[in-house]
Parts: structure tokens; C-alpha cells; sequence
């Protein structure tokens, strides 16, 4: 084919290893190690030893300076191809379904046959930063021309400075965590703590029946002794969460709460796309195909959106490129940063006054089926290692599609710095 | 791992000085066995080839031997050294005759090199006819278990039956017991049949007799399922490497590897068999290899014993090669010339204190093998299995020093066996030109003193 004409992106597959809790059993992980293992086992599921891949596309947000290549550095340690080019592409949590998105473009386009897109996070191994002023002193230092100056100028180094900044899950402009802000979105459409620990219990009961079920047995891979995501709770309750004291906010009338947001965690997930000649070539399946995406980034920091609104325009702008109303779907994954993030987004959507005014619609997008939404649980759950929670999703919703065995899924995912990253599935 | 690293004896004896320390106090002196490595001939050094008159077989023995380029001769002469003695005695046809063996081993016995041969070639005693043919032959197995347990320096002996009409798929049996392929493997006993002529497989390369077959292996994320994935893979087959989902970091290590695919699955769930052949259907349109391999233990003496301990191991290593086989059957997914290959074990034929579940179980897979024989065979199929002995592995790496030291020396070879000594015998039965062996127990076990 012409390199122009534009062919379906299939989903083949995914893999990835346990989501872990914060310096739990990957503590000493690092993100390469993971991103090395989540793909290896991708390669060992689907027969791809040795094989030259198109591309492969990952990313981490927390990332040491050494890893600049980190992808690429995954590939050479993996078992596929050393021919295989790689790059990182950072897009907060937004990462893993971004590098779905420039995979499945290749492939649609005709550039590449096949490509693996993916993501990894650790807060266990995050990079500490030297103390500005260190910094400053030992680049000073580094740059002296002659040993008097050299020694004259670490000579100013003071106790004080070798304090490490740890890297904080805080928005550069306006200092709030992504907890704070989305503790005034919470505010804002007036989410109650009860719908809140109601829907964090279902995301634990939807995701243990899953794995009861055996859905991931082919979507996962252990790591180092983990055999299922670290911080699922199959026997939690409405009760126990709201035991738990709110963590976010103005103490007064504050609703969320280390139960009702998701948990720091480490892990990695990639998913593997094809052109469908090349899955049947080697009589690989196809569970899904990607069919669209939309990214919106709102303006969190002079405007009065929330910082975690930005799917709310993405979705719109989507569906109408795609001639769909919101009620065309089979499967909603909308990633859980919160609960209240979830809950937000279904009555910003109800909501006639914010339709009107925000996103310019006559009358309310519409209302999602609880009963398709989420419905093998999500990261209140399974844990969120950032940039790993795209890949989670893709896959998770290619093999429900696939199970079903018709239908479309739609798939929204809230990310930091206001951004939002959506997308649609089809069927197989 | 191609040597043996676990036996520190083994070690020592190799040592010049070690070796005379042994001698002097009486322990055991075993002998690092060859191993086959690819590119390596069949046998390394000649080959003295006997036969009794009116024997059937020394055409095909010289015909495997000239095809392997290697040096055969029949004269023994006085001072050379072989690293086979083969002895065609399917003429003999009555006890009298016997006196041959006698006469050609006699002057030679002692001249075998290291990991050297002995054959005894026969006719099923069942298959000789007249009743002093009968007698004789059955006679065979005595003597070849005995040499076997003469025999210095790694050296071997087993006895191949041959019924007639057999002789032109008893190829690749030869090749296994004459190659180092075969190192752990002493005193046994095979018979090959024969078989409808399109299941008479010449493979284009004996290098690689594996080459374009899928084979499916159970429990292959280590130990020595991990060895047949690795062994397959060299003999040129495309592994599916079959494991627990719990395992499922070390089975991607190993399915890499060997450039094959993982499948994570408890074989004890009930859709088990119906997911590996709908993999194996969609993957590669069907399948040519199934290796029954995982298998777990939970001893305890038989008062002490928990039911779950009972019902696990049954569950695991009988009932599931069960339901898979009748799987594998009824879907018609095993394409012909089809193969199974299930691991009982020693433990199954002698009995063993403490695994009286353990011990059932692999006496099931003898049963097992026995019984499905001929239904498999009309499908085109074969099914044996192997029973090792005392294997180095980290299950008998966590032995207790006493018992651990008894399972390694009691047996002709005075050491463990390793991993990769099970797999070449499995892929020997694996082989697209195995044909003619079907319903057999090997075992591999370096003829151990127990349940011999
Ligand atoms: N090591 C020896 O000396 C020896 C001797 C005789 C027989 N055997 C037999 O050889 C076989 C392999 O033994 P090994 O020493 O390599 O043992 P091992 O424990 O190292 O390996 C067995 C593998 O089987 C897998 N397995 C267990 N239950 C399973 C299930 N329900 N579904 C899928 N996979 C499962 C395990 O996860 C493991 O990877 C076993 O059948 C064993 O009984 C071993």
C-alpha cells in the first residue's frame, strides 16, 4: 500500500506486571527493570523473540537523568531485536494511551508494521533532586579552571544544602496537589463522600471478580513474586472506607481520602499493535481496533477549570468528530485518579448549564451506564503507576471488547498540567 | 547446564589427587558423562559391530553407522578401544546360542572408552516364535543389565528389541542410545514395532529431528521442563511453554529463550486442555507434541498425610494428563505422525516411603500410557513415558545431605542426572521418526539400584 492511505491499527495484546504499592515488593525495582519485564513478557506471549519490531513508544513521569533513553535502554534488555527504535514520550498520566496513539498512527499511516506502546512508574525508586543551591555550587565547581577556585568554591557548600528535594506531586503554577485541586473540583459539583467510598468499593469488588475470573491470566505477567495488583482490597466496604479520615483540602467539608484516591504505585504496562496483515501473518488475534483519539489541555491556572477537567472537552470533541452520542458504547474506561474525578465527569456531562456554557452543546452530552463503566474495576484498585496506567487500560478494554465480540469502548484519562487524553475502540 | 555442578564427588574424583584418595578409601568413583552438543558426531571414536548368524539387524545398525560417518569395524583386534560394542542377537533361537554374547564381549569389555556403548540387539521374545527363541531372547535382559552395572568410565548398555518388519524405524532409537544423547540412560529395555508406512519419518537433518513440529511442554518455567523447552528448541521444535500464571515472570524468561510462546495455565483448571488447543489451533492450526511434564509432591508418610496433600498431587500430575489427553484426542488438533511424552518416575515403579500419593500418581502415568497405546495409535500418535531417577534439581537440591547422597550413588553411574539427560530422552521419543516405540516406560536414571 501507498504510505498515505490510512489502514486500521489492531490490538493484539498487552501485558503488564502487577501494579505494586509504594516501596512494597518493587522498592528496588527500577523503571527500566519493570518496563524490561512488562515487555519481555509481552515478547514471550505472543512468540516475538528475536524479533524487529516497527517501534517501540513508553514513558515514565518520575525519571532519573540517566534514564534519557529509557525506552530504547528497555528494548536492548529485552528479548526483542536489537533492531528494534524506541523513544520516551512524557505526557503525565496521559503517557501510555499518548504512545498507543502515536503507535497505532504509524501503523495506520503504513510507516510501520507493528509497534508497542506502553508506559512505567516507580515513587519508590523517584529521582531526588540535589538542593537548588548544590546544584549551583557543584555546576560552579565542575566549571572552575583552576583547583584554588575549585576548592574556594565547594568551600561554600553549607549543611543545609545537602538536604535532597524530593519530588513533589505538585502542579508547577499554582503549588496545589493534584489531591488540593481536585478537592475544589470535588467542591464544585458537590460530590459526597458516600458516592465517593460507594464507588472506590465497586472499582475493588469489579477488579477481584476479574481476576477471580481469570481475565488477566493473559493480560499479566508476575514480577518479582507479585501475581496480582498490590493494593486491591477484595474485601473492602463502604463501611471500612469511611473509617478513613480525609487526606485533601480544607478540613472542613473535606471528602477524600487515601480509600477514595489512588494509591503512589509502581509498575508498567505495554500493549502490542499491528496492521491486521501483519497479526495474520503470524495467525496472531485481534482483539480490538484503535479508531480515534482526541487530547484537550484546559487552562487550570487563570481560567476556573479544574485541573482534572480536561477529558470533559476531549470526549465532546471526539464523538462529534465521530458522528457518536456518549450513549454509543459498550464499555467507559474512564481512569479513577479519584473517585470524585470519575463523578465529576458523569454529571459535568448531565449537567445541562455546564454542556451550554462549556462545551457549547444544545443540551446535555448525556448520561454513562454505570453497568458499562469501569466494569473490571480501575486504578482506585489496581494502583496507578502513572505513565503505566494507559497501557492497563487499552488492553483491559480490547479483551473486553473482544469477549464481547462486537461494540465500542471509550476510553478518557485525566492527566496533570490540565490535560486530558480520550479515545475510542472498536470491536474486532 | 551441561556439566554437573551440584555433585561436589564428582568434582573431586576428576581431580588427579582426589582420585586416588577415593580409590583408597573405597568410594565410589563416578565419571563426568558426555553430553551431546549440536555439530558434535553421533558417537566419538569406533565402533566394533558383532552378530550372531542369522541375525536381522546388522544391516540397519551399519547403514545408521555409515550415514553418521563414523568408524565401524569387526575385528576387535587386541589392544583397540571402542566407544561402541554393539551385538546383533536377534538370530539366537535358543540357549546354547547364547555363548555368543560371551564370546564377543569377553575380549572387549574392558577395552570401552569413557561414556562408551553397549547394544544388544534382539527379537521380542514375545515375537520369536518357537519357545527356545523365547527363552533365549528374554535371557538378553539379564546380561545387558548386568553389563551395565560392570561397566566403568560413564559407559552404558541397553537392549534394543526389534520386531520384524521394524528394522527400517529403528533409526532413530540407535542413534539415541549410541549418542551421548542417551548419557543418563543405562539397562533399559526398548522395543520398536513396526508402523503404517507414512509414519516411517526420515528427518532431512539428525541434527535438528525436531525441526517445523510445535510441542506444547507443562510446568516448563525451570527445572527440567525448562530443559526439554531448551532441548526442543536446539532439535529444532517450537515450544509452547506451558506454566502456572504464578510463575509466569521465569516462563516468559524461558519462552524468550527459546524463541517459543508462554502460555500461563493451571493445568488442573477444568477449561485447561480447551485453552491450550484453542492457542495452539489459532497459533500454529494444530499441534504435534505434547510433553506432560509439571507434577508437584506434597510427601508425608500415609497416617500423617492431609487429604488435600492426596488430592493435589493426584489432581496435577494423573487426573489433568487425563483430561488433556482425552482432549487432545477428541479435538484431533494432534496432527500425525502426533507424540505424548509424560514424566512419571522412578518413585512410581519402586515405591517410596512418605509418597504413597506421589508414588500413585506416577504409577498412574504408567497405567496411563500403557492403556491409551493403542487408541493413540490409531490416530497416528505415540505416547511413553519417562521415569527419571535421582535428577539434580532445586527439588533434590533441598534433600536432607543423607538421602540426597544415597538417591545420587545408588545407581550404575554413581551420580545425578541432570535435567537436560530427561529432555534428550524425551525428545528422542518426540521425534517425528520414533514411530515404532509407543506405550513404553523409560527410564532415566542411570540404572538405579532401586525398583531395577
Ligand atoms: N527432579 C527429580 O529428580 C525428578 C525425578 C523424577 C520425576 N520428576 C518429575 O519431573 C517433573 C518435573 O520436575 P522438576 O524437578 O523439574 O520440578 P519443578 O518443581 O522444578 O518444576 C515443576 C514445574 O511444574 C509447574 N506446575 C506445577 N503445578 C502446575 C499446574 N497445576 N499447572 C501448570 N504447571 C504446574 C511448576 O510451577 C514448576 O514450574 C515432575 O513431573 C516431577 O515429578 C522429577
Amino acid at each position: 500500500m501507498s504510505p498515505v492511505q490510512v489502514r486500521r491499527a489492531a490490538i493484539v495484546g498487552g501485558n503488564r506486571i502487577p501494579f505494586a504499592r509504594a516501596n512494597g515488593p518493587y522498592a528496588r525495582a527500577s523503571n527500566q527493570d519493570m518496563l524490561t519485564a512488562a515487555l519481555d513478557g509481552l515478547v514471550g506471549r505472543f512468540g516475538l523473540a528475536g524479533e524487529r519490531l516497527g517501534e517501540v513508544a513508553a514513558g515514565a513521569v518520575l525519571k532519573h537523568s540517566r534514564d534519557f533513553n529509557l525506552t530504547r535502554e528497555a528494548v536492548l534488555g529485552s528479548a526483542l531485536a536489537p533492531e528494534t527504535p524506541a523513544y520516551d514520550v512524557q505526557q503525565a498520566c496521559g503517557t501510555g494511551l499518548e504512545t498507543t496513539i502515536h503507535v497505532a498512527n504509524k501503523i495506520a499511516l503504513g510507516q510501520i508494521e507493528c509497534g508497542v506502546s506502553g508506559g512505567v512508574d516507580t515513587v519508590s525508586d523517584a529521582p531526588i533532586e540535589l538542593n537548588d543551591d548544590l546544584r549551583r555550587i557543584l555546576l560552579r565547581a565542575n566549571a572552575a579552571r583552576s583547583p584554588l577556585e575549585r576548592i574556594a568554591t565547594l568551600a561554600r557548600v553549607r549543611p543545609g544544602h545537602v538536604i535532597p528535594s524530593t519530588p513533589r506531586n505538585a502542579e508547577p503554577r499554582t503549588g496545589l496537589s493534584m489531591g488540593e485541586h481536585q478537592d475544589l473540583s470535588t467542591r464544585r459539583w458537590e460530590i459526597t463522600r458516600r458516592e465517593q467510598d460507594e464507588y472506590a468499593a465497586a472499582s475493588h469488588h469489579k477488579l477481584a471478580a476479574a481476576y477471580e475470573a481469570g481475565f488477566f491470566d493473559d493480560l499479566m505477567t508476575p514480577y518479582l513474586g507479585l501475581t496480582r495488583d498490590q493494593n486491591l482490597r477484595p474485601d473492602t466496604s463502604v463501611d471500612k472506607l469511611a473509617a478513613l479520615p480525609p487526606v485533601f483540602g480544607e478540613r472542613e467539608g473535606a471528602t477524600m481520602t487515601a480509600g477514595n484516591s489512588t494509591p503512589l504505585s509502581d509498575g508498567a504496562s505495554t500493549v502490542l499493535l499491528a496492521s491486521e496483515s501483519w497479526a495474520q501473518e503470524r495467525s496472531l488475534p485481534v482483539l480490538a481496533y484503535f479508531v480515534d483519539a482526541e487530547t484537550a489541555a484546559v487552562d487550570f491556572v487563570h481560567g476556573d477549570e479544574g485541573l482534572l477537567a480536561a477529558p470533559l472537552y476531549a470526549v465532546p470533541r471526539l464523538l462529534q468528530r465521530n458522528g457518536l452520542g456518549l450513549g454509543d458504547f459498550d464499555f467507559y474506561e474512564i481512569h479513577e485518579a479519584f473517585a470524585s474525578q470519575v463523578l465529576m465527569t458523569l454529571r459535568a456531562w448531565e449537567d445541562p448549564v455546564f454542556c451550554k456554557e462549556r462545551l457549547g452543546l444544545d443540551s446535555p452530552l448525556g448520561t454513562i451506564d454505570r453497568d458499562r463503566l469501569n466494569v473490571n474495576g480501575s486504578s482506585l484498585a489496581a494502583g496507578h503507576p502513572f505513565a503505566a496506567t494507559g497501557g492497563r487500560i487499552v488492553a483491559t478494554l480490547a479483551k473486553l471488547l473482544h469477549d464481547k465480540g462486537s461494540g465500542r469502548g471509550l476510553i478518557s484519562i485525566c492527566a496533570a498540567g490540565g490535560q486530558g487524553v480520550t479515545a475510542i475502540l472498536e470491536a474486532a | 547446564m551441561s556439566t554437573n555442578e551440584r555433585d561436589l564427588l564428582l568434582k573431586v574424583a576428576n581431580h588427579p589427587v582426589g582420585k586416588q584418595v577415593l580409590g583408597r578409601i573405597g568410594l565410589p568413583r563416578p565419571a563426568p558423562l558426555e553430553r551431546w552438543q549440536p555439530g558434535r558426531p553421533l558417537i566419538s571414536g569406533p565402533v566394533l559391530l558383532g552378530e550372531a548368524p542369522a541375525g536381522r539387524l546388522g544391516d540397519a545398525v551399519r547403514k545408521v553407522l555409515a550415514e553418521a560417518g563414523s568408524d565401524t569395524r569387526s575385528d576387535p583386534g587386541t589392544t583397540e578401544r571402542f566407544k561402541g560394542l554393539v551385538f546383533d542377537a536377534s538370530g539366537i533361537s535358543g540357549s546354547g546360542e547364547l555363548k555368543a554374547l560371551y564370546d564377543f564381549f569377553h575380549p572387549v569389555i574392558r577395552r570401552t572408552l569413557p561414556s562408551g556403548r553397549v547394544i544388544v540387539l534382539g527379537t521380542p521374545p514375545e515375537e520369536a516364535g518357537a519357545v527356545p527363541a523365547a527363552i533365549a531372547q528374554r535371557a538378553l535382559e539379564g546380561f545387558v543389565r548386568s553389563v551395565g552395572k560392570e561397566l566403568r568410565g560413564g559407559a552404558t548398555a541397553q537392549l534394543l528389541y526389534v520386531s520384524p518388519g521394524a528394522e527400517d524405524v529403528c533409526e532413530s532409537t540407535l542413534r539415541f542410545l549410541l549418542s551421548p544423547r542417551s548419557a543418563y540412560v543405562s539397562g533399559q529395555v526398548v522395543r520398536v514395532r513396526p508402523v503404517p508406512d507414512d509414519l516411517v519419518v526420515v528427518p532431512d537433518d539428525w541434527d535438528v529431528p525436531l525441526r517445523g513440529r510445535v510441542a506444547a511442554v507443562t510446568g516448563a518455567a525451570r527445572g527440567i521442563g525448562a530443559a526439554i523447552a531448551r532441548t526442543f528448541a536446539r532439535d529444532g521444535a517450537h515450544v509452547v511453554c506451558v506454566d502456572l500464571a504464578a510463575q509466569g515472570d521465569a516462563l516468559a524468561g524461558v519462552a524468550n529463550e527459546v524463541g517459543g510462546e508462554a502460555v500461563q495455565l493451571d493445568i488442573t483448571a477444568a477449561d485447561a486442555p480447551e485453552r491450550l488447543i484453542d492457542h495452539v489451533r489459532t497459533r500454529h492450526g494444530g499441534l504435534d507434541v505434547m510433553v506432560h511434564n509439571a507434577g508437584i509432591t506434597r510427601d508425608k508418610t500415609l497416617a500423617n498425610m492431609r487429604e488435600d496433600a492426596w488430592t493435589a498431587v493426584i489432581e496435577v500430575n494423573l487426573a489433568a494428563q487425563e483430561r488433556f489427553n482425552d482432549a487432545l484426542l477428541s479435538s484431533g488438533i494432534l496432527r500425525r505422525p502426533g507424540r505424548i511424552v509424560s514424566v512419571s518416575s522412578m518413585v512410581g515403579i519402586a515405591g517410596q516411603r512418605g509418597q504413597t500419593n506421589y508414588a500413585t500418581s506416577k504409577a498412574g502415568i504408567i497405567g496411563m500410557v500403557q492403556a491409551l497405546a493403542a487408541p493413540v495409535a490409531e490416530r497416528g500418535a505415540t505416547i511413553n513415558a519417562v521415569a527419571p531417577g535421582f535428577i539434580e534439581t532445586d527439588m533434590t537440591a533441598a534433600m536432607p545431605f543423607g538421602p540426597r547422597e544415597a538417591g545420587r550413588r545408588m545407581n550404575s553411574l554413581s551420580q545425578g542426572g541432570l535435567p537436560v539427560d530427561v529432555a534428550e530422552t524425551i525428545a528422542w521419543l518426540a521425534g517425528p521418526a520414533t514411530s515404532g516405540v509407543n506405550g513404553q516406560v523409560v527410564r532415566v536414571c542411570g540404572q538405579s539400584l532401586v525398583g531395577a
